[in-house]
């Protein structure tokens, strides 16, 4: 099965048709992913920002980052859940949108970044609170998210309009 | 009166160099959202900490100091972003749009609430900040605030 017809499969889907014609549930679930943006991108930010040493530079990184990650996680599950319903509604017309593609390729980088700080240098996070300032790693790792991030909102705002021919 | 007003906004350069290109809007909108995503960051970090969530180790007056340019540089950023887009189509669009109107009037009540009595109870004293009265001054502030989100996206669904 290609990834063209699996999508095909899924548009015709009760589920799918249910949210592409309903007045109200795509701006519903649509609404959810705006505000879920603050919580996550916002939070996120802050935590990157920290990485950079630019906010709360006297606060110990394991502390916000203990504090901080639980709300990061729960913003995320909820932009991830909310994207999943709006994409599912039109699959077939986003996976033809090369913004929607580019988005795409920008949440994998982003979650690379992500896992590459995990399985990284997030061992050594108690060691920056002692330190006057977040090693250089720390830095890329935050200067990358943030970068990342950006692109991923305008990315997702982009695809809206019809500026390219569909890909499919 | 406000009519002439927002045809005349509508009629200005701004406005018309908006309207009339294909890729104003939209790119305009996108930097908007990363502006709200500041906002919104900055707004829930304090708020939360009030209700005892996130950094609840930390006083809330320090919260809202670290907070405070992000929420500020936020806010000029979505007005400076959000004009343009109000300018392409002042009169035609959102003249007529009751999501629109909503939206301002969570806008300025929004913003005048956080300048004032969050910011006075977020400075202020340490306990009354993370009281009872603390959880309904960040909860004023988080329903304003959603109310500015929420209608700011339903002016495109009416």
């Amino acid at each position: 099965m290609s990834i063209l017809s699996t999508l095909q499969w899924l548009e015709a889907t009760e589920f799918s048709t249910g949210i592409r014609e309903s007045t109200y549930v795509w701006a519903y679930i649509d609404g959810i992913h705006v505000l879920g943006l603050c919580l996550f991108v916002g939070l996120t930010m802050f935590w990157d920002l920290r990485l950079l040493n630019v906010v709360m530079r006297r606060v110990p990184v394991s502390e916000i980052w203990n504090r901080m990650i639980p709300w990061m996680t729960i913003g995320f599950i909820i932009m991830l859940i909310s994207g999943l319903g709006l994409f599912v509604s039109d699959p077939v017309r986003f996976y033809g949108n090369i913004i929607f593609r580019i988005k795409v390729v920008a949440l994998a980088l982003a979650a690379l970044n992500a896992l590459a700080f995990h399985y990284g240098i997030e061992r050594k996070l108690l060691d920056w609170d002692t330190t006057p300032t977040t090693p250089t790693a720390a830095k890329v790792a935050g200067g990358l998210s943030i970068t990342l991030w950006a692109a991923i909102i305008v990315a997702g705002r982009l695809i809206a309009y019809n500026w390219f021919e569909p890909l499919i | 009166m406000i009519l002439s007003l927002f045809e005349w906004i509508e009629k200005s350069a701004l406005g018309v160099s908006v309207n009339e290109s294909l890729y104003a809007f939209a790119l305009i909108e996108s930097v908007h959202l990363l502006a709200l995503a500041m906002l919104g960051g900055a707004v829930l970090i304090v708020d939360m900490r009030m209700l005892g969530l996130g950094l609840k180790r930390l006083p809330v007056a320090q919260v809202a100091k670290a907070a405070r340019p992000w929420l500020i540089i936020g806010l000029i950023a979505i007005i400076a972003t959000g004009f343009p887009l109000f300018a392409s189509l002042a009169a035609g669009k959102y003249y007529v749009n009751a999501a629109f109107w909503w939206k301002m009037y969570f806008l300025a009540a929004a913003t005048i609430y956080t300048f004032t009595v969050r910011q006075r109870v977020a400075m202020g004293d340490e306990v009354r900040a993370s009281s009872g009265f603390g959880k309904l001054v960040a909860l004023v502030s988080l329903f304003l605030w959603s109310g500015v989100g929420v209608m700011g996206r339903a002016i495109g669904f009416i």
